[in-house]
């Protein structure tokens, strides 16, 4: 079968209908999206969602039950290998050698995907600045904290010059300002055309990619750039900031137009039909209760907010 | 167990391994009954303290009473009163349901006649009534996680330590797991929770920051990102990102600058004074300018403020 054209757009990865089934649970259920050439794609959803199947399929490591999938131009069901050379794909878990040096990492990857000498040289500098590493060279791999690991993975991966890099949940365990290297690292290699596909478990990180599949269960919810997921959402929401979150939802149980109360630490969070409406009618409510609060605001929505609101009626059946 | 208001009372605590200070003199106090947020990147010395809290690791120096005792003093009477969960070790998998919730009230020697009413409550509780012989593997995320709690706490210890307890969870699995803890917080239970995930730290009263062994910010999470941001965050959509991010580094009145996704985020002394200057600057500098707004800051962007700051201070020291 040959990859459908698509108005004439390049598309570095494109995945139709794609299909896996372990013993007793389907985990990747008829999955079908498409990431153009140098975005970032990012494949959101909870544990569980069919991610890291997906993502193995996409690198050829795993054969698909049914469906298509193209990685840089390569049919990747009928010619797992063939898009090999294009292609980088970081696990979870990437092979890094404990007892060898951060350098020495790199030479192990090098050699081999056969990049030798000068390529070698030049192309590791630039990538260990980009990432913040160029001291840590003579570095054992196994003296690195969580988020240099994760760099050095990210830069052995990419010593070849793949076109298309497939990330699985490279931040997991990675505190904030390591992931906000990491995710710098990433926007510079798509600044030179590389695409990345990468998935995160964190739906606040969806908001760095250029589009995002949220993903559960094995199948895609929504597929779409961040802002417009958001603006999908038909709801308001509100946040009710007070001292005593606990007595606030208490007396907005129950109250019209509201469909979601989610206790904060300093706070209720409240998906509602129509803020306008609502905001003067909550803060009567409160007022005449007595509950103490600051405000109630409307905010923006996040992407959670979409997930929560799309998947509540399935999920709230088997809790 | 002793009555009092505070949970945990920590004073000048301290922890040296040979030359390196880990924890550095850090004070704090959590209240019965309120959820508290410990936040902190690797390696800042959040391990080792709560190591100490749970009188697994001798201070150097200070003092940290939990739940009445001193924790060099009694570790082991600190032990028996604190219940913990990691999302990561709780449970034994192979087993069933109620088999981890026997071993647990074996391990935290639960006494046998109170056994069949502390394991009904336990699954009351979780939700798992009904589900006692299902094998532990085969439950969903949600599940194990409060079944991970439900034995953390069959021993109903006034204090629980949460270690990252809903990462990678999906989002009504955590929320429903976070109900969870505020009824126990409700009845008087002190929570203290250690993360680096902010979409956790957000379901906490108040946050301790630490970092480099010290705490950096404290606060409820509203307050922390009124006054813990070393400014305002202003959403700037622009054309070549990379090059606007470059230019903008040494653009006056921009304390930093970072892509996300299809837009930057600028952290500036004044948004309002800011957004004008700024697209002129870029225009400039040839680089079209859309949309540029005040955002909210998130827990994250406190987060890498703080953290940068006190990296700066440590350089021009």
């Amino acid at each position: 079968m040959t990859e459908p054209m698509r108005n004439g757009q390049e598309s570095a990865i494109v995945v139709v209908g794609l299909t896996k089934s372990f013993p007793g649970v389907r985990a990747v259920d008829g999955l079908s999206f498409e990431v153009r050439g140098g975005e970032i794609f990012g494949l959101v959803g909870p544990d569980g969602a069919g991610k890291t199947t997906t993502l193995r399929m996409l690198a050829g490591i795993m054969k698909a039950d049914a469906g298509d999938a193209w990685v840089a131009g390569c049919d990747v069901v009928r010619d797992p290998e063939g898009a090999k050379h294009a292609l980088s794909y970081m696990p979870q878990r990437f092979g890094l050698y404990d007892d060898l040096t951060v350098d020495e990492n790199i030479r192990f990857y090098a050699d081999l995907f056969g990049v030798d000498g000068g390529e070698r040289q030049a192309r590791s500098t630039q990538l260990l600045k980009a990432a913040a590493m160029s001291e840590f060279r003579g570095r054992m791999a196994s003296k690195l904290s969580g988020g240099m690991k994760q760099k050095l993975g990210l830069v052995c991966a990419l010593i070849h010059r793949p076109r298309v890099i497939l990330l699985d949940e490279p931040t997991t365990g990675v505190d904030p300002v390591s992931r906000r290297d990491f995710w710098r690292i990433l926007y510079e290699l798509v600044a030179e055309g590389v695409t990345i596909l990468t998935s995160t478990a964190y739906l606040d990180e969806a908001e760095r990619c250029h589009r995002v599949a949220l993903v559960h269960q094995g199948r895609l919810l929504f597929c779409d750039t961040p802002a417009n997921l958001k603006a999908k959402l038909s709801k308001d929401v509100l946040s009710v900031t007070s001292g005593e979150p606990r007595s606030v939802r208490s007396q907005l149980e129950g109250a019209e137009g509201i469909s979601s109360l989610v206790l904060t630490g300093d706070g209720v969070h409240v998906v509602v039909d129509d803020a306008a409406r609502r905001i003067p009618e909550l803060e009567t409510r409160l007022k005449s209760a007595g509950v103490p609060f600051d405000a109630v605001q409307r905010v923006a929505p996040t992407i959670e907010d979409l997930f929560v609101d799309a998947v509540a009626g399935g999920a709230a059946g088997n809790a | 167990m002793p009555e009092q208001a505070s949970s945990v009372v920590v004073e000048n605590l301290v922890k040296r391994f040979g030359d390196f200070v880990a924890v550095d003199r850090i004070q704090l106090e959590v209240r019965k009954g309120e959820v508290f947020g410990f936040l902190g990147p690797n390696g800042a010395g959040k391990s080792t303290t709560i190591r100490m809290l749970c009188g697994l690791l001798k201070p150097s120096a200070g003092r940290a009473v939990v739940a009445g005792y001193d924790v060099a003093r009694s570790p082991e009477a600190v032990r028996q009163n604190i219940g913990y969960m990691s999302q990561k070790f709780s449970l034994y998998n192979d087993l069933k349901v109620i088999e981890n919730l026997r071993l647990f009230a074996g391990l935290y020697s639960v006494p046998a006649r109170e056994l069949p009413s502390r394991i009904a409550w336990a699954l009351e509780m979780a939700n798992l009534k009904g589900r006692e012989n299902l094998i532990t593997r085969t439950l969903p995320g949600g599940w194990k996680q409060r079944l991970a709690l439900g034995c953390a706490v069959l021993h109903r210890p006034p204090i629980i330590f949460l270690d990252e307890p809903t990462s990678g969870v999906d989002p009504i699995s955590r929320r429903q797991f976070w109900d969870l803890i505020h009824h126990m917080a409700e009845q008087g239970v002190t929570v203290f929770v250690t993360t680096h995930y902010m979409e956790e730290a957000e379901y906490c009263n108040r946050l301790a920051l630490i970092f480099r062994g010290r705490i950096v910010a404290l606060g409820t999470p509203a307050e922390l990102k009124r006054d813990s941001m070393r400014g305002e965050l202003l959403l700037v959509e622009c054309e070549s990102l990379g090059a606007a991010v470059e230019a903008l580094q040494s653009a006056p009145q921009v304390t930093d600058a970072a892509v996300f996704g299809n837009a930057l985020h600028l952290v500036v002394p004044d948004a309002a004074a800011a957004g004008p200057r700024v697209r002129q600057y870029l225009a400039e500098r040839g680089i079209a300018v859309g949309r540029i707004e005040k955002i909210r800051a998130t827990l994250e962007d406190v987060f890498v403020s703080v953290t940068t700051a006190r990296d700066e201070e440590a350089f021009e020291a």
